[in-house]
């Protein structure tokens, strides 16, 4: 066969030339408004972020909404995991944790924002809201995963009577962690959207949303577009960093 | 230990019976083989006996506490495992030594840990007989466990299987009687 032995083409892949056409696409539509207010372009953009790399408020407002960000998304992770697992063995957790993940998944972002501002400081308002974005996606994966488990593997564990531990370890956790990876996986870009969102509304000082709204009221667009792709790359890198230790820790399980 | 009396079994699924009144004893200390056509409810009578289906009526006497080992009909192995590593999983206080010296006498060395997605069908069976053998047991119930061995390793296999079940309580389920005969069954039932 003309094919074998050739790799498939890694469909959906982000491809250099379609960047650089869609960049172009951009700076052409600039110059053509030259209208710096409306329309920045690229090269501005990136000159601005080059000369905001070169300020600590850059760096301290990363640290600001990474922090916080991140400790939602974790504590979601290991919340939601948890439930999941206590939902699989105890049908009653099921059914008292169905009517809470329903309301958080229906209730808009925005009111929970507002709710949460009433009752807590924006300080720690990005954790509230990336924790409860998070939540429901990852208990409602994993939970699946644990339902999807293997049952002619699940019947073997139970014949020979293999410990509880040893059931985890062996028997559900390569299956589900497939399943929890990609709710991390969709879970990760969403956290961040809705965290940067909280910190617009509620302005904690030295957040990365405080910079955003700044550069709003003050029209400053190229500001706007340069904290914009920051968030893009911080939210990045933290998917890429959580699931590249996420995927280290399945291969070194399965080497125990 | 005691004979395992099975006594007037009965079991259906969707209203069509499989198991209709079905006694036996199973003896202590002896290999027991049975035989019937596909979908004649051998697996149904091993699941019953296991404890992983409930029959609709009829008793088991002389099962309780007693620890159970099973081949079942499909290899049912954790794919990222090693054979070693399979096998000690069900009986980790298994020394690897003596898991290797049975994988050699099955004709498995030189893949003791390999990942077992990456051995053939054969192999794999051969491992899925091991682990229950390797197993802590007093019972052990084999579903037509040389299935898809060729005659040359199921030779090897069966003596192996044979010396591992002299003296002990077994029952093979099979379709044919020659495997029966090779393991000594000391009877032959039908359903």
């Amino acid at each position: 066969m003309a094919s074998e032995g050739k790799k498939p083409a890694r469909r959906g892949r982000i491809r250099p030339w379609a960047v650089a056409l869609w960049l172009l696409v951009w700076q052409g539509a600039s110059m053509a408004i030259d209208q710096q207010i409306l329309l920045v372009s690229p090269v501005r953009v990136v000159v601005r972020l080059l000369e905001m790399a070169l300020t600590a408020e850059l760096w301290t407002s990363i640290g600001f909404s990474l922090l916080r960000i991140g400790a939602g998304f974790l504590l979601a992770a290991a919340l939601g995991a948890g439930l999941a697992a206590l939902s699989a063995r105890f049908s009653r957790v099921e059914e008292l944790f169905a009517p809470a993940m329903l309301a958080i998944q229906s209730v808009p972002v925005a009111s929970f924002i507002i709710l949460a501002l009433i009752w807590f400081s924006s300080r720690s308002l990005s954790v509230l809201i990336s924790f409860l974005m998070v939540l429901p996606v990852l208990y409602a994966n994993t939970l699946g995963g644990i339902r999807a488990a293997d049952a002619q593997l699940l019947e073997m564990a139970q014949v020979f009577r293999l410990p509880a531990a040893r059931r985890v370890r062996y028997v559900y956790l390569p299956q589900v962690l497939p399943y929890f990876r990609s709710a991390c996986q969709a879970a990760l870009g969403l956290c961040w959207k809705a965290g940067i969102a909280a910190e617009v509304i509620g302005m904690p000082d030295g957040s990365i949303g405080e910079r955003l709204q700044q550069a709003k009221v003050y029209l400053n667009t190229p500001d706007l577009f340069a904290w914009t792709l920051v968030i893009v790359l911080v939210s990045l890198a933290f998917q890429r960093v959580f699931l590249w230790l996420l995927d280290r820790g399945a291969r070194a399980l399965e080497r125990m | 230990m005691e004979d395992i009396v099975i006594r007037s079994l009965c079991k259906a699924f969707d209203g069509k019976p499989v198991l209709q009144g079905f006694s036996a004893t199973l003896p202590a200390g002896r290999v027991s083989c049975i035989m019937a056509p596909s979908g004649g409810g051998k697996t149904t009578l091993l699941r019953i006996l296991l404890g992983l289906e409930a029959a609709d009526s009829g008793e088991i006497c002389g099962l309780a506490g007693l620890r159970l080992s099973a081949v079942f009909q499909e290899d049912r192995l954790l794919e990222n495992l090693s054979p070693v590593a399979n096998i000690r999983l069900v009986n980790p206080r298994r020394p690897r030594g003596e898991v290797l010296a049975a994988l050699a006498a099955v004709r498995l060395s030189g893949c003791e840990d390999q990942p077992a997605r990456e051995l053939s069908g054969g192999m794999r069976r051969r491992v899925a007989i091991l682990r229950a053998l390797l197993a802590e047991w007093d019972v052990l119930l084999l579903d037509e466990p040389f299935k898809g061995l060729d005659e040359e390793t199921k030779a090897c296999v069966l003596a192996f299987v044979r010396r591992a079940v002299e003296g002990r309580t077994a029952v093979l389920v099979t379709h044919d009687a020659a495997e029966a005969r090779a393991l000594g069954a000391a009877q032959i039932l039908t359903l």
